[in-house]
């Protein structure tokens, strides 16, 4: 029961902060500095969640090449800014993620 | 209600909807296997099949799924559980504040609805239809686009969740199939990256979530967030200044 409580709680904050902008922001004109800056929010928020996937290791940081995931992650960057191809992207990234750890234990 | 456009400059309604879920077709070979594993993690967690089931629906937030699953299955409190999801999610309403001003003549219905369907994955081949409308094309329309991709995109999540609740323990730990998501994440991104305030934007967010990866509640995500917000400005308001000596 405190479950599902917690459950619905979530889904609701996280609708909250999805739906509230849409709502408001459409009537409001922005001020332009706004506006630019909300140009800028992939790269930032997607990166955000990317780098720490790549060079952290159970917290410490692993900037080396016998990280796995880091090289693998690199080498999918490069495919994916090459080919723009997502299906590229996954299949480089996954093979290189599996060649590397089987490579470097 | 035909109206009189240019012919060629318009996409019909399903035409818009269809494209948003070819857009998102490219996503799912990432999305099924992080739908899996959450279904399997969250029964290892103990948390029922309904309640699992039920959290994709009612919250459909993957990252803070996983994220939840975590703390229950450490014994955190419901408080500590709801505070990680609000702060993860967000960065949501970055990608909301960014959608607002191409939905804004919406009715108040289909913004309730597409704000339920705010993923990272709908919001990132969204984002980039709406853009691309920047050379030309209607996008009387548009709003269709966004349903296919997020319909397409919850319906897959639905299913895989389902997948990892009911078959789950059949799934290979030692394939590492949670790296499709930053994967994913890679290939949306990285071809976004086409000019220095961007790129600036990306490396400094990047960055940023490294350094306060040890924040409590996932602060970081966001904090970082901003900070590449602010750099990809810096850089293009510098790169707006008439040149000077030096």
């Amino acid at each position: 029961m405190l479950l599902w409580l917690t459950v619905l709680t979530m889904g609701a904050v996280t609708y909250v902060v999805r739906v509230t902008p849409i709502l408001l922001l459409g009537k409001l004109e922005l001020p332009p500095l706004i506006l630019r800056g909300l140009r800028y929010v992939p790269g930032a928020v997607l990166s955000a969640i990317v780098f720490p996937e790549l060079v952290l290791r159970e917290g410490s940081l692993a900037l080396s090449l016998d990280n796995p995931r880091l090289l693998a992650g690199v080498l999918a960057a490069l495919v994916a800014w090459r080919t723009r191809s997502m299906l590229l992207t996954l299949l480089v990234g996954m093979a290189a993620l599996w060649g590397a750890t089987a490579l470097l234990g | 209600m035909r109206k009189s456009v240019e012919p060629g400059l318009v996409s019909g309604r399903g035409q818009e909807f269809f494209s948003g879920v070819r857009a998102e077709l490219p996503l799912l070979p990432a999305v099924i296997p992080f739908g899996m594993i959450y279904g399997v993690l969250a029964l290892e967690a103990g948390i029922p099949a309904s309640l699992a089931l039920g959290m994709s629906s009612i919250v459909f937030a993957g990252s803070s799924q996983f994220a939840a699953t975590q703390l229950i299955g450490a014994g955190a409190s419901a408080a500590v559980v709801v505070a990680t999801t609000l702060i993860l999610n967000l960065r949501h309403s970055l990608y909301s504040s960014s959608l607002a001003p191409f939905l804004s003549r919406l009715s108040a219905r289909w913004k309730w609805l597409l704000g339920y369907l705010l993923t990272d994955e709908a919001y990132a081949v969204t984002i980039a239809r709406y853009r691309r409308s920047e050379n030309g094309t209607s996008l009387h329309h548009a709003h269709w686009f966004f349903l296919g991709a997020g319909l397409c995109l919850w319906t897959t999540w639905q299913m895989s969740t389902a997948a990892g609740v009911f078959l789950g323990a059949q799934i290979p730990r030692d394939w590492s199939l949670d790296f499709t998501l930053p994967l994913t994440f890679i290939g949306l991104g990285v071809p976004t990256l086409d000019n220095r305030p961007t790129l600036a934007a990306a490396l400094v967010g990047g960055a940023a979530a490294v350094a306060l990866a040890g924040l409590p509640y996932r602060l970081g995500l966001m904090i970082a967030a901003l900070a590449g917000i602010i750099a990809g400005l810096w850089v293009d308001r510098r790169a707006n200044l008439p040149s000077e000596a030096g």
